[in-house]
């Protein structure tokens, strides 16, 4: 299995606090990567990173092979992101909102509404495709920003706490879609519900007060610490640590 | 291509909210009536001030002015809910979010021109092909208060950019000669007045409409030269929004 991504040594510092710390990790082209934390652990502000949206400190990250200090520009055609917040263009139709940013993402205009057309598809939000994105309950918003970064075909998707605040079907909802993803594309996926990355990872990264603690599939983690669940492990690996903001 | 794609987002999102066309369209049109109502009603209200050709090119440019909130609050509302971030993370330069901003509310303020000359026509204004070079003139005009709003959308929360774009729109409309005769004052305030370039954009509209066009470069030069200095700074600063800085 070749590599995704490879960060080497990468660091971010806010003044004199370090948000993340010398990060050094591979994620395998085609999984569903894990950055677990507490909140303030450093997994949005690796993700601002990788995605080009907050200067490095040190150190370098590869994506797909190409560089995020030197060469930007390559790095950010080959991914997407859904941002923790959901990001949507709320005074546009769940299709204009898939349709733009397939443009942005150099696609004509015809290319773009087929493109939409078969996200809607995909996703399940053919039958609101002319409401207004501001009209869709949090589930659909949600569903809908993730299909926004999904319509660009990317070669790695970030998923920044996709379900936070989502109600349980919704979520398990999301899952599925997520799950499905598998093999597809690779998935970077942060998320501070412990039971949301045991479901869906195949490798997890759990991050405390910046510094990666450990990296390996949920069973290695468990053995690793000698603990029987990822909870216990969690808390045994970020024992103390953590609660600031990232 | 993604800087015309983006704009026409932003189109739809300023076009598609019903404030944008009540206060720019409205509030000029409300004030026109207003003003020349009041001039029949009051024969000596002095016309070198409210003369129809003389208010309506006042009203157009204080029109124009709410294009800075418009913007501002569309920018800060991009950054406050992480939309930014996500167009941010795209392959987009700084040129295209710029241009994208700014290209819908070109034809915005054109719009803005026709509707307020148009009304104006009703209240005695006089129709000649002056006022279509006038609507011509706003649209370079409207370049001042497009790159104020790019620079509020940049620094300031959604909240703040209400507060600070009603200064600009009072600025605009106190400070520009539009309700009285800046030499009436005189002094220190009218020479702040002809320092800051409101004045000199309602002056380069008054002078299309009155068809003295050797005029109008003079005031729009300096109106122009206020719009690139705000300009490079929101650029400036939303290159280093894009960073992350």
């Amino acid at each position: 299995m070749t590599t995704a991504i490879e960060t080497r040594g990468l660091t971010k510092r806010y003044g004199t606090r370090t948000a993340v710390d010398g990060l050094s990790l591979c994620v395998k082209t085609g999984e569903i990567f894990g950055l677990l934390g507490a909140n303030g652990a450093g997994k949005t502000t690796t993700i601002r990173m990788l995605c080009g949206l907050t200067p490095v400190s040190g150190g370098d990250a590869l994506v797909c092979g190409d560089s995020i200090v030197t060469a930007p520009g390559k790095v950010k055609a080959k991914i997407n992101l859904s941002p923790q917040e959901t990001a949507v263009a709320s005074r546009l139709t769940v299709e204009e909102n898939l349709a733009l940013i397939a443009r942005l993402y150099g696609s004509t205009a015809a290319e773009a509404r087929e493109k939409a057309k078969r996200q809607m598809r995909e996703l399940g939000l053919e039958a609101r495709a002319g409401d207004r994105a501001k009209a869709l309950s949090g589930g659909l918003q949600r569903r809908l920003s993730i299909a926004m970064a999904l319509i660009t075909e990317p070669e790695v998707l970030f998923l920044d706490e996709p379900t936070l605040g989502l109600d349980v079907r919704a979520r398990r909802e999301l899952w599925r879609e997520i799950e499905g993803l598998r093999g597809r594309m690779t998935v970077v996926l942060t998320s501070h519900y412990l039971e949301e990355i045991e479901h869906l990872a195949d490798r997890v990264a759990i991050l405390n007060a910046g510094k990666l603690r450990t990296v390996g599939t949920v069973e290695e983690i468990c053995a690793e610490t000698g603990k029987p669940s990822l909870e216990e492990a969690f808390l045994e690996l970020t024992d103390g640590e953590g609660d600031e903001e990232a | 291509m993604r800087s015309t794609a983006f704009a026409g987002r932003n189109a739809k999102e300023l076009l598609r909210d019903p404030l944008t066309l009540i206060f720019g369209i409205g509030f000029p049109v409300v004030l026109i009536t207003l003003i020349s109502v009041m001039r029949r009603s009051i024969p000596d209200i002095p016309n070198a001030m409210f003369g129809i050709e003389n208010f309506a090119p006042g009203m157009a440019v204080f029109g124009l002015s709410f294009l800075s909130l418009f913007l501002g609050i569309l920018i800060a509302g991009d950054r406050d809910s992480s939309y930014l971030a996500r167009i941010f993370a795209s392959p987009m330069t700084p040129a295209d979010y710029l241009w994208g901003y700014t290209l819908p509310l070109l034809p915005v303020a054109a719009a803005q021109g026709v509707v307020c000359f148009a009304y104006a026509l009703l209240f005695d204004l006089k129709f000649t092909v002056n006022l279509l070079a006038a609507v011509l003139v706003l649209v370079p005009v409207s370049l001042l208060f497009i790159a104020v709003g790019i620079l509020a959308g940049c620094t300031l929360t959604s909240r703040q950019v209400g507060g600070a774009a009603s200064i600009v729109v009072n600025l605009a409309a106190w400070l520009s000669g539009t309700w009285f005769d800046l030499g009436m004052i005189g002094g220190a305030f009218e020479r702040i007045c002809r320092v800051l370039p409101f004045s000199h954009a309602v002056d380069a509209v008054k002078a299309a409409v009155s068809g003295d066009f050797g005029a109008v470069w003079g005031h729009l030069g300096v109106t122009l030269l206020y719009a690139a200095v705000i300009y490079a700074a929101g650029a400036v600063l939303f290159g280093r929004r894009m960073k992350g800085e």
